[in-house]
């Protein structure tokens, strides 16, 4: 079982949940159950093509998903999945 | 409302990240008024003096940092290095979250200028700035 820990502008899909237990042994099954959990969270989350959302980071413990695989990157029982939005501007 | 501590290490980020925009978190508690009580200088990712993008490693630090003090990341600040202290059509674009401040800091003029905004639905409210 995973943790993912949600931000503030999410928890609002998530029944106001800052973190949500998972099951799942890549980051895209934890998305899947989650998504399963709290079907408001999946355009937050992905794109329509099933992509991870640009404005979107996720670190799996201290690591960046996207330098460990993505959407395929391992998962293990105990991983924290940390959710935050890109922040940007101009 | 905004720690002395805090105003100086934002200024002196900006500063030193001119003529590049420079940006960094604020954490410390919602409320009437809100006060940021610590800040997290970032780096820019978009390594520009148009736009910035706060480094992931770094935004992941100040959420960990901040959890660790007991507040929460409550808003944003950057430089704009040659335009006003008011939010860009960029920022307001990509304003991740309603409930934030949102600092702008313009190194336009030989003195900075600091101003605080809420951008709720595409609008923007100024909000006073208090020094603690």
């Amino acid at each position: 079982m995973a943790e993912v820990r949600l931000p503030t502008v999410l928890r609002p899909s998530a029944g106001g949940s800052a973190t949500v237990p998972v099951e799942g042994d890549t980051v895209a099954e934890v998305f899947a159950g989650l998504v399963e959990k709290h079907p408001a969270l999946r355009d937050q989350l992905l794109t329509p093509d099933g992509d991870l959302h640009r404005h979107l980071n996720v670190f799996l413990n201290d690591e960046d998903i996207r330098y460990l695989g993505k959407l395929d990157a391992k998962v293990a029982g105990g991983d924290t999945l940390t959710l935050m939005p890109a922040v940007a501007g101009g | 409302m905004l720690g002395i501590g805090v105003m100086e290490k934002v200024l002196a980020h900006c500063l030193e990240g001119a003529p590049l925009e420079a940006c960094g978190l604020l954490g410390g508690r919602e409320g009437e008024p809100a006060v940021a009580e610590r800040c997290y200088p970032a780096g820019n990712g978009a390594g520009s003096a148009r736009v910035y993008t706060v480094e992931a490693r770094d935004l992941l630090r100040a959420d960990r940092e901040e959890e660790a003090a007991g507040g929460e990341l409550i808003g944003v600040w950057h430089s704009h290095t040659h335009t006003e202290a008011w939010p860009s059509p960029t920022d307001v674009e990509a304003a991740p979250d309603p409930g934030w401040h949102y600092v702008v800091v313009s190194l336009r003029d030989l003195e900075p200028t600091l101003r605080s905004f809420r951008i709720r639905d595409g609008n923007i409210a100024e909000e006073p700035v208090v020094l603690q």
